[in-house]
């Protein structure tokens, strides 16, 4: 008996032993901070993020963080922020939001981070919205449409970045009505909220009973051909889109393989054209045509576009050269927000002096829409342009709209310039 | 008087454990609450697989049960308006429950099964938790699983103890509470069924040992177990979804059972340990590595995946009793004088491995060590 308990004691000493050592922090000794502001020294400013470089995600999104890497290699190249270069951890979650909870953790208790900067997903992100919050870590630009970001009373750490659900579905829905007049409307979703505010935003829009069919999907699952013939056997004509990239491309190959080509409407998350093409292989020309999809920031085929152009050099440089894509201009994007944010927080930024810098107003990104961010609103991008595909390139047309409350208007506004070379003044 | 002592050690096992969470940094003691909370399942695992020779690959959805009844319970409390530790203590022991009535009623069916069977049985119990989760989303919120109102720490602590430092004293406290009420049935009446059950069925029921009710109470007990350790789990996550609980997870937790030493409630401490510690020491190992993006990207998340899988191998060709078996072998090769005398009555007699010490008067989770290795598989031949 009492060997055993000696065994067990041994095996709990060792094992706190081992915890112990494993857990020793790696930045010791490291340079004195600036006023001790986590994540800040003289000379680095340390953010991290948690995105889905393994798991189902993977293959729509693992090439983001990539993205905001160069860019803040670029910026780092140029002298950085104030001195300061941008350190980035990316841990991976796979998409779990058990892994995102440790990932979070360990950057923010033992990294130290300064900041999240575009973690990405809402099951994954909302597993940590607490946590952070509670924390007091500047929890920037999440990368998912839900408008659960943009509760400054409750999360007064988090801030949004893409267009809301709500927004975009409520735009899409206004243009199918005024394009589509009198067509079967139907919608397959993610089964969780970015598909409940989707179709909430749809039905806003288009009536409690707009919607003919409403078909969801889970992804644990990727067989969807029962949803899909479903709705081709309820006369759908315009469906509307709440799926990750994947999922999109499951649903427009699926429909294809049963002889059905519906008009597709996607939301900004799940419609970028080289992502899917990726998926859809040799016939994504034919299957994509005319496939609408909502977006806000600059088009990857738009070669006119000044960011773009910009987006693409820094792609060439400072990401080995990796498929130029909606992807890489999304990361690219929330890189330049934040370094945006960060030299508008001052000299010496601090988390406060970050946050304040949002609610200014000064931050404007570089959306074809505006920033909802002030007082009393951390709402991302506030409306959208569409996009259609035709004969395999993607582009946008009309007017931008933004949204608020249940009214869709037109948005006039020019686009913020480009600052020379892309950085921030 | 030796159950006293046990209290005794594992009082001082959870003063210990509680007093490093004022040493170590708080990610070190969210840390530890997830291998307390791990350590719940594998020790359930080493009662059910280790002593009673039933191989289980479906703890991790045990766990899930414990996860959702608490989840359940605590968001249920809390729209009533429930504050206090009431919040706290009623949905842990819901997740208790939930996990053990759940066990219960797979008991019943897998008392009937032994080896692959049941390893298939169980397995598939883990394989359908994502599609019971989708199939119920309304209730258990599909794949985004359940979002947890938790009791924080109590408003005198606020300030002095950090919550990862709360939540490690919680789970220490649970694990340790789980392990002594393990270790007393693995020592008594019902680790000596479980036992003869294992070893001989026939001979065990000729001996007046029902074994369809003994292997039915231990997948009960181990549930039970399983299930702590899921509450522990939404309580520190503050969520419960099916990705926490997955396939991989589920053989992760016998992996760690089997490396650290399956039979032996030490070896369970040994392999929660590891299964924490191993995936972080590797990911920092890398992380110091001056590796390509595209080189990390791929490591990351895999290379913790292949190492476990070469540690098993290396642990089953070399010491198949695990970790605490071959820390024993060497502590019995270092110290040949060190006799070390199990009962106080004869002092003089040497622990050899022939020996065959009474139930009575050895220690039953070495003995369970000693022979799990040749009897595992041998189980199915007595039925």
């Amino acid at each position: 008996m009492i060997r055993s308990k000696l065994r067990l004691g041994t095996a709990v000493l060792a094992a706190a032993t081992l915890g112990l050592a494993s857990c020793a922090s790696p930045d010791e000794g490291g340079e004195a901070a600036a006023e001790d502001v986590p994540g800040i020294t003289d000379t680095t400013v340390t953010v991290g993020t948690h995105q889905p470089l393994t798991g189902p995600a993977a293959a729509g999104y693992s090439t983001i963080s990539p993205a905001t890497k160069a860019y803040f290699d670029y910026v780092n190249d140029n002298g950085g922020v104030n001195g300061r270069t941008i350190e980035y951890i990316v841990k991976d979650d796979g998409y779990n939001p058990a892994n995102t909870q440790t990932a979070v953790r360990e950057m923010v208790l033992q990294d130290e981070v300064f900041a999240l900067v575009g973690g990405l997903g809402t099951p994954p992100h909302s597993a940590v919205l607490d946590f952070v919050n509670d924390n007091e870590v500047p929890d920037l630009f999440v990368a998912s449409g839900s408008p659960t970001w943009n509760q400054p009373e409750d999360y007064p750490y988090t801030y949004g970045f893409m267009v809301d659900y709500p927004t975009e579905s409520r735009i899409l829905a206004t243009y199918a009505q005024e394009e589509f007049p009198d067509k079967t409307y139907c919608f397959f979703g993610q089964d969780d909220d970015f598909g409940e505010e989707f179709q909430g935003g749809l039905e806003a829009v288009l009536g409690e009973d707009g919607l003919a069919d409403v078909q969801v999907y889970s992804t644990a699952n990727t067989d969807i051909a029962a949803q899909i013939s479903s709705m081709k056997e309820a006369g759908c004509e315009v469906n509307f889109l709440a799926t990750i990239n994947g999922f999109s491309a499951q649903a427009v190959g699926t429909a294809a393989k049963l002889g059905y080509f519906p008009q597709w409407m996607a939301s900004s998350a799940g419609g970028d054209f080289n992502t899917l093409s990726g998926y859809l292989g040799e016939n994504t020309n034919k299957l994509l045509q005319g496939f609408v999809s909502a977006n806000y920031l600059p088009g990857y085929s738009d070669t006119e576009d000044e960011w773009t152009a910009k987006f693409s050099e820094i792609n060439e440089e400072y990401n080995a050269g990796a498929p130029f894509d909606g992807n890489t201009i999304f990361g690219m994007s929330i890189g330049y927000l934040f370094v945006e944010a960060l030299k508008e927080a001052g000299e010496t930024p601090t988390r406060e002096s970050l946050l304040e810098a949002l609610e200014s107003g000064n931050v404007t990104g570089n959306g074809h829409a505006p920033l909802g961010f002030g007082d009393d609103s951390h709402r991302g991008y506030t409306g959208a342009m569409l996009t259609r595909v035709d004969n395999g390139v993607q582009s946008y047309f009309g007017t931008p709209y933004v949204v608020s409350g249940d009214e869709v208007q037109e948005y006039t506004e020019e686009r913020p310039a480009m600052p020379a070379d892309g950085l921030p003044e | 008087m030796s159950v006293t002592k046990r209290y005794a050690f594992a009082a001082a096992a959870a003063v210990l454990l509680i007093g490093l969470t004022f040493v170590i940094p708080s990610f070190a003691s969210y840390q530890l609450a997830t291998v307390c909370a791990y350590l719940c399942g594998i020790a359930g695992l080493t009662l059910l697989t280790g002593a009673g020779g039933q191989l289980s690959l479906g703890q991790a959805a045990l766990m899930a049960a414990g996860a959702y009844s608490y989840a359940l319970t605590a968001n249920t409390m809390a729209d009533a308006g429930t504050e206090g530790p009431l919040l706290l203590l009623v949905p842990l022991a819901a997740a208790v429950t939930g996990a053990a009535v759940l066990g219960l009623v797979i008991g019943l069916a897998a008392g009937r099964l032994h080896g692959p069977y049941l390893a298939g049985f169980t397995m598939a119990l883990v394989v359908a938790l994502p599609a019971v989760t989708s199939t119920f989303s309304s209730v258990l919120g599909g794949d985004q699983g359940l979002w947890i109102t938790v009791e924080k720490r109590p408003a005198s602590l606020r300030g002095t103890v950090s919550t990862e430092a709360w939540q490690a004293w919680l789970a220490v406290v649970c694990s340790v509470l789980v392990l002594t009420l393990l270790a007393n049935l693995l020592h008594g009446r019902f680790g000596r069924h479980l036992r003869a059950v294992r070893d001989n069925p026939v001979a065990a029921a000729l001996a007046g040992i029902d074994p369809a009710r003994t292997k039915v109470t231990a997948f009960f007990i181990s549930s039970a177990a399983a299930g702590m350790g899921g509450g522990l789990l939404a309580y520190t996550t503050q969520s419960a979804s099916p990705g926490a609980y997955s396939l991989v997870f589920s053989l992760f937790l016998l992996m760690a059972a089997v490396v650290g030493g399956i039979g032996s409630l030490a070896g369970a401490v040994w392999g929660a340990v590891l299964l924490v510690a191993l995936p972080h020491l590797i990911s920092t190992a890398t992380s110091r590595l001056e590796l390509s993006a595209d080189l990390a990207q791929r490591l990351d998340g895999n290379l913790a995946v292949a190492v476990f899988g070469l540690v098993l191998i290396v642990v089953v060709l070399l010491a198949p009793q695990g970790i605490q078996g071959l820390l024993d072998r060497i502590g019995r090769r270092l110290g040949p004088t060190r006799s070390v005398s199990v009962p106080p009555k004869s002092p003089t007699s040497p622990d050899s491995p022939d020996s065959a010490p009474s139930p009575a008067s050895s220690t039953p989770t070495r003995l369970s060590a000693r022979h799990e290795p040749e009897q595992l598989p041998a189980t199915p031949k007595g039925q």
